[in-house]
């Protein structure tokens, strides 16, 4: 699966359009794990479970999209945006959204 | 006696801890970007079309929550109530694109990348805390990372401006594709 934020790959046609497909993840870190971010936030500097539970949260959500794009028969997702972050309490709520196609 | 320990010094150690980590973070930043030169990174996709086809590619991210330290974050709304920029933000927010722009960079180049087009830089607030100022950043660089598909032909009949570009030498910041040629 051919997944870009291209609008167009070029050389390379676009012989059927499937629609919008999305991917959608909600994590929730460990308690432990906030209770230590907390303290780090006073003192500043990368919040290193934040960073990796918000890159999971999307490789999941990236993941999604692609199951929902496999179904609809497509072999590429062009056009890919991620939106609406969230993150509440230790919870990170993220989205992904792209258009499947058939590429030739 | 205690309280002027807790209201003078902790405050000062907490800003000590904070320009540290500043000037450590920007040193490695400026190491690992100098390491990442020779791989261009575009913000369009027109590049492409001037570009040899047969590449493969891929999206390629960085992301990074970097917070305020609270001795800025207090200094920062008193600025913001006196001045009109707010200088420990603008030195936050920049530590944090540049990260983020190198980790995906960083992540093309294990791919063995030509470049990386189509970069867009996303920044969302976390932990929204008083009247919405933000206690924290997360900064997404995202992009499509080209990866030349390595043929067995001649080097002689692979002319492309791509494969030119595969086969040279990177070094320095020079090394840039032949766009037009």
């Amino acid at each position: 699966m051919l997944i870009t934020n291209l609008e167009n790959i070029p050389g390379q046609r676009v012989m059927k359009s499937l629609g919008l497909v999305r991917g959608h993840a909600l994590q929730q870190g460990s308690r432990m794990a906030q209770l230590l971010a907390g303290v780090q936030r006073l003192l500043g500097g990368e919040l290193g479970h934040y960073s990796t539970l918000l890159r999971r949260s999307r490789e999941k959500a990236l993941q999604r999209m692609e199951v929902e794009a496999r179904a609809k028969g497509a072999n590429a997702i062009l056009n890919v945006r991620f939106s609406a972050l969230a993150v509440v309490r230790g919870r990170a709520e993220l989205s992904v959204l792209g258009t499947a196609v058939v590429l030739e | 006696m205690w309280e002027i320990t807790l209201f003078v010094l902790l405050p000062l150690l907490v800003y000590l801890s904070g320009t540290i980590s500043e000037r450590n973070h920007y040193r490695s930043l400026a190491h690992r970007e100098r390491h990442l030169a020779n791989l261009p990174v575009f913000d369009d996709a027109h590049t492409l079309s001037t570009l040899y086809p047969p590449t493969t590619s891929k999206l390629v991210m960085g992301s990074v929550v970097i917070s305020f330290d609270i001795f800025r974050r207090v200094m920062a709304g008193l600025a913001n109530c006196l001045l009109g920029r707010v200088e420990s933000y603008e030195a936050l927010l920049d530590r944090a694109r540049r990260e983020a722009v190198l980790r995906m960079k960083s992540e093309a180049a294990t791919l063995d990348a030509a470049l990386v087009c189509n970069v867009r830089l996303e920044t969302a607030h976390v932990f929204p805390g008083w009247r919405g100022a933000p206690r924290a950043v997360e900064v997404l660089a995202y992009g499509t990372a080209l990866v030349p598909i390595v043929r067995t032909r001649s080097v002689t009949s692979a002319s492309g401006p791509l494969e030119a570009l595969a086969r040279r030498p990177l070094a320095g910041p020079t090394a840039r594709p032949a766009l037009n040629p």
